[in-house]
């Protein structure tokens, strides 16, 4: 019995040592990211930054996330944790706002600055938010697009949902872009198909049917971008324009292709790096912007495989 | 301890049971102090008050769930739905209470009823199709999946029209007895269902049919056992444990959030193994359990707090389950 709970005992004291090597530097300034994620490759890329600056100005950083985007309670243990360790201040992406509103005070009281990124959270407790501005970035898609199709003709809008911030922001963007500026550009149609990508498939393949001289569509995110590449493939449709959004094994592929003109990429390490260096800047004491633009970037067949784009990009 | 008024073979296999569950209570509450004390030297930040109050709200809801796992694995079954069954029973409070508007005691009955009866389900599927108790609830735990995202239009549902609702889990009667101690009500119902289960374990007929059932289920049939109907009983009440544990979540997130709950049937089970329950059934306690799911939190909060790499840290749980189990077998193969 004795040796048995020794050797267990033994066993969770090696570990402990383990971990203790990790925390060797505490001395440093140190910023935990609680994120909404962790194995994806869009995050991954957003604690690459993070670790980036972390390097450049020689401070601490860790960086979690949930397993999946629905496990707001593990989401809320971890930010927990985080606020246990007396943190210089902390960077959040919060999957639920509302849930983690308890804890955000908590910070507050303590008064370690609270940097959102990504989407951000929903309380006027940040400091700021680093995240891309999405009505820029469509609005360049939609300056791409009337490049493409000689500024004149039919365009359509496959969006993900006309609820979420970024739905909003990069279908605004777009529609505001071309109405200012693109006089001979028409809009018939927007549609929402969920970011699922057979449903927006079906939806294009409609609008297709209904305008058989479109000349352009705009997939507002992944899910739909990859649907409305299936969607025209399908309706064995060319001459098509068709700009996309984020990255992915599949939207990478079919610019390579040639059947998707380009796509707008949000910059994850962008993300990471720029929260970091917000958050040093709160800790100094030294002004901070409300919101950060963290960047985007056109990219197509010409320079996919530029290592600044490659950067960015995920599969 | 009195089993005379039970077969006398049973009576022998649940006396040794209860005696090798207390060395194996000794064996883990053992590890839980060592982390304790180590976590404590290895940083300052892991023995505050308010750290420690996270490290038990953050164990309330896997606690709840790995007793309703035991009460099953005790009977030498498997339950791989709890996680979504408390996601079902969570959507189903947040229907009743916000979308009906009905009051919170109609919601907390709704979310109990809604469990006993999807285990009884489960149950039913297990004793009469004969189907076994891994390929049933793992068939339950993407039904459910499925329909808590039906159930909820695929969105959180808020419980901001029931005011009363953070009582459940976050607030704190404790705290209101004993200024500076505020201890969320969410472990206090963690404790109370596992003093419930532990009663039911060992001191009711059916808790010694949970045992019977996992040692020699074909002896307890011959014995005149009606087996089916208290196999279906047990996980009845592992589900509306399962109801008590989607009530605790969505207090303490204020929100029913449909797409959660897939995994944390495989924390619920590391709980449970790693406080010294056997999967092959007849063995197992509920104090061991709990301590297992201590163990559990106890152990990612301070690996947290030192910093560890995510990655690392889940190398370091898992490690962790596979050298506990380890352990108890090794006790077993002496004793």
């Amino acid at each position: 019995m004795f040796t048995r709970r020794t050797f267990l005992g033994a066993v969770s004291a090696t570990a402990v040592v383990a971990a203790t090597g990790v925390a060797k530097a505490a001395d440093k300034i140190y910023i935990p990211l609680i994120s909404k994620g962790f194995q994806h490759q869009f995050w991954q890329a957003v604690k690459a930054g993070a670790d980036k600056a972390a390097k450049e100005f020689d401070i601490q950083v860790t960086f979690e996330g949930p397993d999946t985007e629905a496990q707001v309670d593990k989401q809320i243990d971890m930010l927990s944790a985080a606020l246990a360790k007396h943190p210089a201040a902390i960077g959040f992406a919060a999957l639920d706002s509302k849930a983690a509103i308890p804890l955000l005070k908590k910070a507050q009281a303590e008064k370690i600055p609270v940097i959102a990124f990504d989407s951000g959270v929903d309380s006027d407790i940040p400091v700021t938010t680093c995240s891309t501005d999405n009505v820029a970035a469509a609005a360049l898609a939609a300056d791409k697009m009337a490049a493409l199709i000689g500024n004149e003709g039919k365009v359509a809008l496959v969006v993900h949902d006309q609820t979420s911030r970024t739905g909003i922001d990069r279908r605004d963007g777009f529609v505001k872009q071309i109405k200012a500026k693109y006089p001979k550009i028409e809009i018939v149609d927007i549609q929402y198909g969920a970011g699922d990508q057979l449903q927006s498939t079906e939806i294009t393949k409609s609008i297709i049917t209904a305008h058989p001289d479109i000349k352009g569509f705009f997939g507002a995110n992944e899910g739909s971008a990859i649907g409305v590449v299936n969607g025209v493939k399908e309706s064995k449709k060319s001459n098509v324009v068709i700009i996309g959004y984020d990255s992915g094994k599949a939207q990478k592929q079919a610019i390579m292709d040639g059947v998707m003109a380009g796509a707008i990429t949000q910059n994850p390490v962008g993300i990471g790096y720029e929260t970091v260096k917000a958050a040093l800047a709160a800790v100094k004491g030294q002004p901070v912007e409300k919101h950060i633009d963290t960047g985007f970037y056109w990219y197509d067949k010409s320079n996919i495989a530029d290592p600044k784009i490659a950067a960015v990009l995920y599969d | 301890m009195t089993n005379t008024d039970i077969a006398a073979p049973m009576a022998a296999t649940t006396a040794k049971s209860r005696f090798s569950g207390a060395q194996q209570k000794l064996l883990a509450f053992g590890t839980l102090i060592i982390l304790v004390i180590g976590f404590s030297l290895a940083s300052p930040n892991f023995m505050q008050t308010s750290n420690i109050l996270a490290i038990l709200q953050a164990t309330s809801v896997n606690g709840i769930l790995a007793v309703a796992a035991t009460l099953v694995i005790i009977t030498g079954g498997i339950d791989l739905s709890v996680g979504t069954l408390m996601t079902f029973t969570a959507v189903i409070a947040g229907v009743v209470l916000t979308y009906w508007g009905f009051p919170l005691p109609i919601g907390i009955i709704a979310s109990l009823l809604t469990g006993a009866l999807v285990g009884l389900t489960s149950g039913a599927i297990i004793a009469k199709m004969k189907i076994p108790p891994f390929i049933a609830t793992l068939g339950m735990m993407l039904i459910l999946k499925g329909l808590s995202l039906v159930i909820s239009g695929t969105k959180p549902i808020y419980f901001n029209d029931t005011p009363s609702f953070p009582l459940i889990s976050t607030e704190s009667f404790i705290g209101d007895l004993i200024p500076g101690v505020p201890v969320p009500n969410g472990v206090l119902v963690l404790f109370i269902v596992a003093g419930l289960a532990s009663y039911i374990l060992g001191r009711t007929v059916l808790g010694r049919y949970c045992f019977a059932l996992g040692s020699n289920e074909e002896a307890a049939r011959l014995s005149g056992v009606s087996v089916d109907n208290w196999k279906m009983a047990v996980y009845s009440l592992s589900g509306g444990i399962c109801g008590i544990a989607g009530l605790v979540i969505a207090s303490r997130l204020n929100s029913a959030q449909p797409a959660l709950g897939q995994g944390y049937e495989l924390d619920a089970i590391a709980a449970v193994v790693i406080g010294g329950t056997s999967l092959a059934g007849g063995r197992g306690t509920i104090l061991g359990t709990v301590i297992g799911a201590l163990i559990m939190s106890v152990l990612l909060n301070g690996l947290r707090i030192l910093s560890m790499p995510q990655e690392w840290q889940t190398v370091v749980t898992g490690s962790i389950i596979i050298i506990a189990v380890y352990a108890d077998m090794m006790r077993k193969r002496k004793a």
